[in-house]
């Protein structure tokens, strides 16, 4: 770590104002946990949590080519397939197919679309995108709107209807994995049906100067303010893969498992001829999920993973589940150990956990 | 937060409470309880087995970190709290009541006064 003296978001003083235990997390100075990880994790399964996201980069792509650049350096169809309003899950390659991020494109009106980076790779990303925008497709804009947008992330059972109750966002046109435009009292926002929980709600993206307001607004209606903490726990007990942790640029899409997220049979991409390979031929490693057998010490990042007493891979993450008070975790193994039922043990700290691969997620939301 | 006065506190922020019969109940602060978040998984010696004062005992591992327990005391486990293994969440709800975690039996009672007072304890921790 350099001393770069940590970025605020247009949230902080609003964080350290309620007591948030603050954290540097890339760059940025940001709320761990307020009340406390397990109960902010339970309010958002159980009602509605808010998260500051502001901290992640927020990237307009503009005019004529922007659609072709997105669809060079994205793995979803970004093409004549994707209608207006609609947002799409996947990552951008390298040109040996490893990710350089995970994002979602949103596509806010015929040649507008907006790309949300993590904030660990929000330069690597933003600078991705300015050189092939240079190299093969001029006509392509690039606007950072980070710092004029704040983010917040209303998740939660109850999320939709407390926002629909204060904007005239209508959950009826706005379905998961859509974008519209929205009115909070008058405010106007960005409402995406999109998240990192596991559970239904939406991302709202008011002017930074609105961010206080519509955050003390939110936690007026009972929703229930969240760290980053929670928002980790939460998005593992949903099997949803964080960059750095569970993927990088060393890891090409398939063998993450992502292999959804990519649109094989979409035009020429980034990194195409590698992962399209991996695709038909396999890898050799896989990210396998798995539950441990007991309650115990927790698998962490960069435990060892074993199988008949060998060392075959690593966790890359891991924790407790609260919501389903198991002790779970991701990791890498040989492909042939990859199957569901497979025993692993987990080396916590010198003790072998016995663990078994589960399929993904280990929680998913009870539905109508 | 009020900090018991019927006991003694190490810097590394146990707590030692001499009780009738000799022995010492150990566990750790408020202050420590909260610094940790939310308990997870508690590790704790079996019954029988010799500790020294300072040396390590266990481990406590909340959400985000795992960090060691050290005995306040020199002596011999004679008992550990099952309820807080079972329910580690025991240790955030009720740091000097029901999440103690073990039950010493002390080879020098003495040792407890080279621990900090609550006094001196609450001034390391303000």
């Amino acid at each position: 770590m350099t001393d770069t003296p940590l970025l605020h978001t247009a949230l902080h003083e609003t964080h350290v104002r309620l007591g948030g235990r603050m954290v540097p997390f890339a760059g940025h100075d940001m709320p761990v946990q307020y009340e406390g990880i397990l109960a902010e994790a339970r309010a958002v399964r159980s009602g509605a949590g808010v998260f500051d996201v502001s901290h992640m980069a927020r990237i307009m792509v503009e005019g004529a080519e922007a659609r072709a650049l997105l669809d060079w350096v994205h793995t979803a169809d970004i093409g004549e397939a994707m209608p207006l309003g609609r947002a799409r899950y996947g990552v951008l390659c390298n040109e040996a197919g490893g990710i350089i991020d995970d994002g979602i494109v949103y596509r806010l009106a015929g040649e507008r679309f907006m790309l949300i980076a993590n904030a660990a790779n929000a330069e690597r990303v933003y600078a991705w995108l300015e050189r092939w925008a240079a190299e093969r497709f001029r006509a392509a804009r690039l606007e950072n709107v980070t710092r004029e947008v704040a983010m917040l992330a209303v998740q939660g059972p109850k999320a939709v209807e407390i926002v629909a109750a204060i904007s005239d966002f209508d959950p009826d046109s706005v379905r998961p994995f859509r974008i519209a435009e929205c009115s909070v009292q008058g405010r106007s926002a960005l409402v995406a049906r999109t998240g990192y929980t596991g559970e239904d709600g939406v991302e709202l993206m008011p002017a930074s100067a609105d961010a206080a307001w519509l955050w003390d607004l939110l936690l007026e209606r009972g929703v229930v303010p969240c760290g980053l903490g929670a928002r980790d726990t939460l998005r593992l007990e949903a099997g949803l893969l964080l960059h750095g942790s569970d993927m990088d640029s060393e890891t090409n899409p398939i063998e993450a498992g992502l292999g959804r997220f990519v649109a094989l049979d979409k035009g020429d991409f980034c990194g195409a001829g590698p992962v399209r390979a991996a695709a038909r031929e396999g890898t050799e490693r896989r990210l396998v999920a798995f539950e441990m057998t007991g309650r115990g010490a927790l698998p962490r990042s960069h435990s060892p993973l074993l199988a008949d007493g060998a060392v075959v891979g690593q966790v890359s993450s891991g924790g407790y589940a609260p919501t389903l008070d198991i002790n779970i975790g991701l990791g890498y193994v040989p492909a042939g150990l990859a199957s569901p039922q497979q025993r692993l043990q987990v080396d916590v700290r010198g003790n072998l956990l016995d663990a078994v691969v589960v399929t993904l997620p280990f929680y998913s939301r009870p539905r109508p | 937060m009020a900090i018991p006065d019927d006991r003694r506190y190490s810097k590394e922020h146990e707590w030692a409470l001499v009780e009738e019969s000799g022995t010492v109940l150990i566990g750790i602060s408020e202050f420590a309880q909260a610094e940790l978040g939310d308990v997870v998984y508690v590790e704790l010696p079996k019954v029988g087995t010799q500790v020294t004062q300072g040396g390590p005992i266990g481990e406590i591992e909340s959400v985000k970190a795992v960090s060691d327990l050290f005995s306040p005391v020199s002596g011999e486990i004679v008992e550990v709290n099952e309820g807080v293994k079972a329910n580690p969440e025991l240790v955030n709800e009720s740091p000097y009541e029901n999440g103690w975690l073990v039950r010493i039996k002390p080879d020098d009672p003495a040792q407890l006064d080279t621990l900090l007072d609550a006094t001196q304890y609450g001034a390391l921790t303000a």
